[in-house]
């Protein structure tokens, strides 16, 4: 019954004009938040189909967002170098010091928050818009009349395979960024890579690696839910569908800074 | 066969459908008339369950209370369902072939080889060849419209639901899909429900015909007592057009005739 009242409940696209009603939108958009994460734990009708689903997506989610994930952090590691260097002019301080706070930016901030949110927007918009326009094209009415549950066939994988690779490409991330850093040093002239190096593992603490990871798998589980969310209850037309992926994108970004500073005041 | 008994369904204020009762009998093409708006696909979509009703009774197979069953019944009854949509409803990541074999995969333990038989009987039933490998996308309309009746009756349903397919269709593709639903129909003895407003697929096809009007049940019947109805509703909406309307005055010219004489 309850997938049936999810499948029927209001959707998201629903407008609120007064301000008074904000805050009973927010509560209706949470609630049906909840209600579709609820509606994800049932009985897999075949359970060799959905592996193979969660296996497409983790080669879409991650492998797919592998080439976003190079550049951005390429360049990520070689301007948090630079910028380092140009600010600690004065000799008194250990050019390694650069490679210490250039690594320890990356791993800390760098690699799980801002590549993240890059991917927010490549794997969110593509999530919401996928399901939405599954949704206006009835395709998840044909599986709900083929007796498939369909939130948890379309939107389950998706969580897991989100939730599964994108500490993978954080981690990918972080090391590229590190040593795209490092090198730009070294061509630069600004820090030599044996300073840098000898900084980053100077300043090194284990615990920066698991507040990364903890980071990009809460991440990982906000870009795939909350884009499934919205894509899931797109209502209307090509246009709702927009709409949908835009508000996807706009809400996985303001929730991941969210989080990234409750986790930072949590955990550190 | 199926049975609604006092269906409403109201969204917000506006109520879309008023009471409506109907039978839909097996082994019959049973059609839902009436203009845009007057809520045939709202009705359609309550008889399968994607859209919950205020009020009434879908009743299958004379036991089985579509409105009051559990989540397991539901999804057990819809295996028992196909459905075919205004826009085929195919999947576009997927070619023709495994669009088919789709609900095969999720519900069945046949092999690779009896799927593969199955699903080419199904194309084959539709009169498509050589497009198990064409994803949707390079299919013509009429062509989709197949591919979606054959995913729909691939696990041998008892209810096929048909919402308006012969929609963006040309009246040639419109009367081959009205003959393939009939002769799916005759031939599996399954209760069909055809929405549409095409007055051929009525005249082709229309075993029952159930005509809605603004939400209401305005006339129930036959096709061939559709000529002689009095309903005005009803004959507003069938002779609109100016080929119909002269074939009704020559009907009604014949049997004044036949009563004079």
């Amino acid at each position: 019954m309850s997938q049936y009242i999810n499948t029927c409940i209001l959707l998201p696209n629903h407008h609120f004009t007064t301000s008074s009603n904000h805050s009973v939108a927010f509560f209706n958009h949470f609630g049906r938040y909840v209600l579709l994460l609820r509606s994800l734990f049932v009985r897999p009708e075949k359970t060799s189909i959905y592996w193979k689903e969660i296996a497409r997506q983790m080669v879409e989610i991650g492998v797919g967002s592998v080439g976003i994930v190079v550049i951005v952090s390429c360049f990520l590691g070689a301007v948090v170098t630079v910028q380092t260097a140009y600010q600690l002019t004065t000799p008194l301080i250990s050019k390694s010091i650069i490679g210490s706070i250039a690594a320890n930016s990356i791993i800390l901030e760098l690699a799980p928050t801002v590549t993240v949110l890059i991917l927010a927007g490549k794997i969110g918009s593509k999530i919401a818009s996928e399901l939405g326009t599954m949704r206006i094209s009835e395709q998840i009415d044909a599986l709900e009349i083929m007796g498939v549950h369909s939130s948890a066939y379309l939107v389950l994988p998706k969580i897991l395979a989100s939730t599964l690779m994108i500490p993978l490409l954080v981690i990918i991330s972080a090391f590229l960024s590190i040593y795209a850093g490092m090198w730009v040093g070294e061509f630069t002239g600004v820090v030599s890579k044996e300073d840098f190096m000898t900084g980053a593992i100077q300043y090194w603490i284990p615990f920066m690696a698991s507040f990364a990871l903890i980071k990009a798998t809460t991440f990982g589980f906000i870009i795939s839910s909350v884009s499934s969310y919205f894509g899931y209850y797109t209502e209307g037309g090509a246009l709702e569908v927009g709409k949908s992926a835009t508000r996807a994108v706009v809400v996985c970004c303001v929730l991941i800074l969210l989080f990234d500073y409750i986790l930072a005041q949590l955990l550190l | 066969m199926i049975e609604v008994k006092d269906l409403n369904k109201s969204f917000g204020a506006k109520q879309i459908l008023k009471g409506i009762s109907a039978t839909f009998e097996a082994g019959k093409c049973n059609l839902i008339i009436g203009a845009s708006g007057s809520g045939k696909t709202v009705l359609m979509k309550s008889i399968v369950g994607l859209i919950p009703v205020n009020s009434g009774h879908i009743i299958y197979n004379h036991d089985t209370d579509f409105i009051n069953i559990d989540d397991a019944g539901r999804k057990e009854l819809r295996k028992q369902i196909g459905m075919l949509f205004q826009g085929s409803a195919l999947f576009d990541s997927m070619s023709v072939e495994k669009n088919v074999i789709f609900p095969l995969n999720m519900f069945t333990n046949m092999t690779y080889k009896e799927k593969m038989h199955r699903v080419n009987e199904c194309l084959e039933r539709v009169n498509l060849k050589d497009v198990n490998k064409l994803l949707p996308n390079e299919l013509s309309g009429g062509m989709k419209k197949r591919v979606g009746i054959a995913r729909a009756i691939v696990m041998n349903p008892k209810y096929l639901f048909c919402d308006e397919p012969n929609s963006g269709l040309d009246p040639q593709t419109s009367i081959v899909i009205d003959k393939l639903i009939k002769d799916i129909t005759d031939d599996y003895k399954i209760t069909t429900i055809v929405n549409t407003h095409d007055m051929n697929s009525v005249m082709e096809i229309g075993d029952y015909v159930l005509f809605l009007y603004k939400g209401e049940k305005y006339w129930e019947g036959h096709r061939d007592d559709i000529m002689n109805a009095t309903n005005q509703q009803l004959n507003d909406f069938i002779f609109a057009g100016k080929f119909f309307r002269e074939i009704k005055e020559q009907n009604t010219k014949r049997l004044s005739d036949e009563k004079n004489k």
